[in-house]
């Protein structure tokens, strides 16, 4: 009793003591993390829109007006905030193929998200059905494409579409196709096409099979009871209720599929325009900084309405979840 | 009602995973093909990857991926840690919902966008691009993938464990080590692998922030696809992909076996209260 009692005031102390390092550590865990990202992202991306209002210039680095707070102090700074222009913008509105490549991205990846829905969906459905022993292989199978390189999984298609490929060699033996005029797949909007549904498929079905996995059948076994043919069952009950996959695995394979450059840069011709791949152009063959920045900004403002509804949808799944 | 797959049932899931691993078949397939056209088959030949073995370039290349790799991920999983840690347990805190802004951006943002304003920030200060600014490129947005995976985690987590070890007087770092580490394990090693393969694949951000000193293996291989479909790529895509798949396996089964035991002696404990 008394050994507790002496041992008391040493362990408050101890815990005084304890208190002061686990608030230094719990803003060490917190100030670590956050001053990574926001010297590593945040930072970057301010760069991104500041040259963006700068201009082409033949130096090294290939833009003015260039800051330098060591040089210029904040005065100096100020003066020069005056010399940035929005000429990158305005020639951005001005060439055609800045405007034509964004509604092309766009069109490209809603028509290849619908493409990507139609085929994981019957994908997804089939998996969520099986017999329950059978789900977590199949769900590997789906997963493990995911994990291997995407660069590898685009340059499988090359050989496959080409015009001396195995697609054209197979039908041109079973007959389907004039050998003296094999099918062009290849560098041509189709090939992005197969590309983009192949490479994001896993992220649609992942989605969908996790919400129709969950729907309970007694609901479909009343609709049955009640008169109604499966046909209208799925349309009034699967499919309203695997609605929350729908958007989710829709908005997983448009949104990067927009800025996409791997797919269009090795599948595409030169007609397919994608804003990734015009963002690259510029900034390694042309080595237009400005030019790149300014098209990575307005990448971006396309990007943000997608982004904010898909977070706000997410976050509503996971409260009605709860 | 559920007497087994239906026809459309069974006909849907053979096709669907007939399209996803038919490509990465015949790629297989033709990595041993004993002639140079991909196209033709001229026979069985593990010539190419003998070639593979003679092409310094490419073993150069493989080497510095893997550096990457593995230094990237680790980092990318320490700070991935912390920042799941902050998110879940912090509470409110100045600027919240920036930090959490910043964490989850990198998830959906185009590549090619992070790349060039990495690379922008690095000319800005001066710092010399290659092996050491691909990795910092790769940490940074790997750490994001980690931080979702680790605060699934967190999120449903017996608190009453840690409570009970704080308590009884374990000083915070002990606690974290000795209760709240070994029951995210699983969830902290799966955030290190996927961490692992991102930075293994990556071709957009590393194009944008390595340098001449420091070429990674999709960087080559996208050099030379770019030349055209030769059976020596096919041969290093292959072992890419059968060390991945391997990895992948053996990794999900291990982890599945862990969550049991973890259950069980998550159990176990809260039994013993």
């Amino acid at each position: 009793m008394a050994a507790i009692e002496a041992a008391a005031p040493v362990a408050a102390r101890a815990g005084d003591s304890g208190a002061r390092t686990s608030a230094l550590g719990r803003l060490l865990v917190m100030a670590i993390p956050y001053a990574w990202m926001l010297f590593f992202f945040l930072v970057p991306f301010l760069i991104v829109v500041k040259i963006s209002f700068s201009e082409t210039a033949i130096a090294i680095p290939p833009y003015t007006p260039v800051f330098d707070f060591a040089v210029d102090g904040i005065a100096g700074t100020i003066a020069k905030l005056g010399e940035l222009s929005t000429a990158t913008y305005e020639f951005l509105t001005t060439d055609s193929l800045y405007w034509r490549s964004y509604l092309s991205s766009v069109w490209i990846a809603a028509t290849s998200t619908l493409i990507t829905l139609a085929i994981g969906y019957p994908l997804a459905y089939g998996m969520a059905r099986c017999p329950r022993e059978w789900r977590p292989m199949l769900l590997m199978m789906v997963i493990l494409p995911f994990w291997t390189s995407f660069l590898i999984r685009v340059y499988a298609w090359i050989g496959i579409l080409a015009r001396e490929g195995l697609l054209n060699k197979l039908l041109i033996s079973i007959g389907l196709v004039d050998p003296a005029q094999p099918l062009v797949i290849l560098s041509t909007t189709t090939a992005v096409y197969i590309g983009i549904v192949y490479s994001y498929l896993p992220f649609m079905v992942l989605p969908l099979y996790a919400s129709l996995e969950k729907l309970d059948e007694t609901l479909l076994e009343a609709a049955a009871d009640l008169g109604c043919t499966p046909w209208r069952a799925f349309w009034q009950v699967t499919f309203p209720l695997s609605l929350p996959g729908v958007i989710a695995g829709c908005f997983l394979v448009f949104i990067p599929a927009v800025g996409e450059f791997v797919i269009p840069d090795l599948l595409g011709g030169s007609e397919t325009l994608m804003i990734g791949k015009t963002l690259w152009t510029e900034f390694f063959n042309n080595r237009d900084w400005p030019v790149a920045s300014a098209v990575a900004v307005l990448l971006l403002l396309i990007l943000v309405i997608p982004i904010v509804l898909f977070q706000n949808q997410q976050a509503k799944a996971q409260e009605t979840g709860r | 009602m559920n007497k087994g797959p239906s026809w459309f049932n069974l006909t849907s899931i053979t096709l669907g995973m007939a399209f996803l691993y038919l490509p990465i078949v015949l790629l297989v397939i033709y990595s041993f093909n004993a002639g140079r056209n991909v196209a033709i088959w001229e026979g069985w030949s593990t010539k190419w990857y003998f070639a593979l073995w003679q092409d310094q370039q490419m073993l150069d290349a493989a080497w510095v991926t893997i550096r990457v790799g593995l230094l990237s991920a680790s980092v990318a999983t320490i700070l991935g840690t912390m920042a799941a840690m902050t998110l879940v347990r912090h509470g409110r805190f100045f600027g919240r919902s920036l930090f959490s802004g910043m964490v989850s951006a990198p998830l959906v943002l185009p590549e090619v966008i992070l790349g060039l304003s990495l690379l922008l920030l690095f000319v800005a200060i001066g710092f010399d691009r290659g092996f050491w600014t691909m990795t910092i490129a790769h940490i940074t947005f790997t750490m994001c993938y980690v931080a979702v995976v680790v605060q699934s985690r967190l999120v449903s987590f017996d608190r009453t464990l840690e409570e009970a070890a704080l308590d009884l007087g374990c000083p915070p770092l002990r606690t974290f080590f000795s209760i709240t580490l070994p029951l995210i394990l699983p969830a902290v090693i799966s955030g290190w692998m996927l961490a692992f393969t991102l930075s293994l694949d990556d071709l957009v951000i590393a194009s944008f922030t390595t340098g001449p000193g420091a070429t990674s293996l999709p960087i080559k291989i996208y050099s030379q696809v770019r030349l055209g479909v030769s059976p020596q790529i096919n041969a290093i895509c292959t072992i890419i992909i059968a060390v991945v798949a391997v990895g992948a396996i053996v990794a999900s089964l291990q982890l599945k076996r862990a969550e049991t035991e973890r259950r069980r002696a998550e159990q176990m404990a809260a039994a013993g209260r």
